[in-house]
């Protein structure tokens, strides 16, 4: 590529120049970190992340003592300091919508991917980079939660240290969820191709069908509420108190679950990228 | 190089594309053009890979784009001005894009100085005017030095010193001996900018003819004669390739014939000719009119039973 301008291109075939799946990922880095709002959105979900988080701890930590003996047997103090996850999945989620549909609403898809006309590399890294930065945020907030509400939790005598039992997988388990989160947000985005459509069918797939699936006859709900991708997904991270723990799957089969439906959602996405218009 | 072959595209039961087929050759500019709606973007999507054709094939430098190994090589696009996303800079958005095919950052500024964005080019391009999103689309297109620029509307919002440089550079790149495809609604702009037109209306080729064929064709062939005997003058011309019509009884309009050649006959046959003028046609009448007519066509002679475009 030197003197490129002048170089009489129309006669030559040899070309430096070629898409690599390294090189697409670069491209999605340069984009992500580039857009003012993709780091609005980011900072926003770490907001919310850690401070819901610590309202939990606040509030979990002055009502223990009052609490019945079931609800003590399921309290668990790092699941309680990261319960601002809950709430922050939806940014999370909300991010994923927007890296794909934003370059569809603005006209961005067509110059991609006339740059990457087989279109695949595109999908994949924008997963990619959206995996390595979301998860490494994701991580860094839980850490950040788990202190802050462990600090919070000591004032009770409740706290518990990053080497007790099961305290590690449930901050990766809750870090793997929202990264996941996202990735269907992704999926979801690259499928509907309108953020206002992106963000609805997450939400209905994150916190509309469980509750619906709530009104079935029990035997339904029991069976199937716990193969859905919330249910599943934070089977390694949430402890909730009540009948429902009974019904979780085991904490890894859970996130398994959840990966089956990321992936399902990734696959039909890039068939569709494949075979739609652009 | 472009080729197009047979192509038809339809969305739903509206056919955008019926059956088109030419070629565009490499060391001139080659204008496509058709009033709105005639199929010009969607052809120039196809050619991009975006759309995939209903029926037909479409091949870059002899090859189907979407296989190309280094596409932003083989061909430079703009197909909207800003599409592009409002929120990043115009260097962002062009680093984002050349580093997808590996060109070098280097290349970026290079470009960005080509169509003179370089005092803008940090700032977010939402603020951008139509012309300055222009010049960002051709400034995209160029960045991997393609064999084959395509680029939709290039001369649309530019001021008068934007036109003069897009026709410029579209010359420079035709005389680099790549291939250079540009649409355009404007008969008049493409008359000066380009060596030959496909013409397309109503998504079917009307004409695929050099600049200085259509011009000839538009104003020089038609002449108007009057004579007191127009009955024997019109006699006097009959030919295998000449064509006469009355207008009135004593005027007549020759297709076929030189007003030169009209005057000698004339004179040589003693019939009194009182006027004798070649009919102008204006660059963008001529184009009115051949659109047109391939609206009416389109529309007496159906869509099912219509033989493919003519080429």
């Amino acid at each position: 590529m030197t003197a490129a301008t002048t170089t009489p291109a129309g006669l030559s075939t040899a070309s430096p120049l070629r898409v690599t799946q390294a090189r697409v990922m670069l491209s999605e880095w340069t984009k992500f970190r580039s857009l003012r709002s993709t780091v609005i959105t980011l900072a926003v979900a770490i907001v919310i992340a850690i401070v819901i988080s610590l309202v939990f701890a606040l509030v979990m930590g002055s009502n223990y003592a009052a609490m019945s003996p079931a609800d003590k047997h399921s309290f668990n103090a790092a699941s309680t300091s990261l319960n601002g996850d809950l709430f922050a999945q939806l940014a999370f989620g909300v991010l994923g919508v927007l890296i794909m549909t934003s370059e569809y609403s603005t006209g961005m898809i067509r110059a991609t991917l006339t740059a990457v006309p087989r279109r695949l590399p595109v999908l994949w890294a924008k997963i990619a980079v959206f995996t390595l930065c979301v998860g490494a945020t994701a991580l860094i907030t839980n850490l950040v939660s788990f202190y802050a509400g462990q600090a919070v939790l000591s004032g009770h005598d409740l706290q518990v240290s990053l080497t007790s039992p099961g305290t590690m997988r449930i901050i990766g388990g809750a870090t793997l969820y929202m990264t996941a989160v996202g990735i269907m947000g992704i999926a979801l985005g690259a499928l509907v191709r309108s953020t206002a459509g992106g963000i609805s069918c997450l939400v209905g797939l994150l916190f509309v069908i469980p509750p619906v699936l709530d009104l079935l006859p029990e035997s339904w709900t029991t069976y199937f509420g716990k193969y859905l991708p919330a249910d599943a997904g934070q089977a390694s991270w949430v402890f909730h108190s009540g009948p429902g723990l009974i019904d979780r799957l085991s904490p890894w089969t859970g996130f398994g679950v959840m990966c089956l439906w990321v992936i399902g959602l990734v696959v039909i996405a890039g068939i569709q990228l494949l075979r739609r218009d652009a | 190089m472009i080729e197009v072959d047979g192509l038809t595209k339809n969305y739903g039961d509206k056919t955008a594309v019926d059956g088109i087929s030419f070629a565009v050759e490499p060391g001139i500019v080659t204008g496509f053009l058709g009033p709105n709606g005639a199929g010009k973007s969607t052809t120039m999507r196809i050619i991009a890979g975006l759309d995939a054709p209903t029926h037909g094939i479409v091949r870059v430098n002899g090859k189907s784009y979407r296989d190309s190994r280094a596409p932003m090589a083989e061909l430079g696009i703009m197909l909207e001005a800003k599409a592009v996303h409002t929120g990043r800079s115009a260097r962002s958005h062009l680093l984002a894009l050349a580093q997808t095919n590996g060109v070098p950052a280097k290349r970026v500024s290079e470009v960005i100085d080509m169509v003179g964005l370089a005092e803008v080019a940090a700032k977010r391009v939402g603020g951008f005017s139509l012309g300055m999103g222009q010049r960002l689309g051709v400034a995209a297109a160029l960045l991997g030095d393609p064999r084959t620029v395509v680029l939709d509307e290039p001369v649309n919002g530019l001021d008068p010193e934007g036109v003069l440089w897009i026709r410029h550079l579209l010359k420079a790149l035709a005389d680099e001996g790549r291939t250079v495809f540009i649409s355009s609604h404007l008969m008049s702009e493409m008359a000066l900018t380009a060596q030959h037109l496909i013409i397309v209306g109503r998504g079917r080729l009307i004409a695929d003819t050099t600049v200085e064929g259509f011009i000839a064709q538009a104003s020089g062939t038609v002449t108007r004669v009057s004579s007191p005997q127009a009955d024997a003058l019109s006699a006097q011309l009959s030919a295998a390739n000449v064509t006469v019509a009355h207008l009135d009884a004593e005027t007549l309009e020759v297709t076929g014939l030189t007003a030169r050649e009209i005057g000698i006959i004339a004179w040589e046959e003693h019939v009194p000719v009182v006027e004798l003028s070649t009919k102008r046609v204006s660059l963008e009448d001529a184009f009115m009119e051949l659109t047109s007519d391939a609206v009416d066509y389109r529309s007496s002679a159906g869509t099912t039973t219509a033989p493919a475009g003519a080429r």
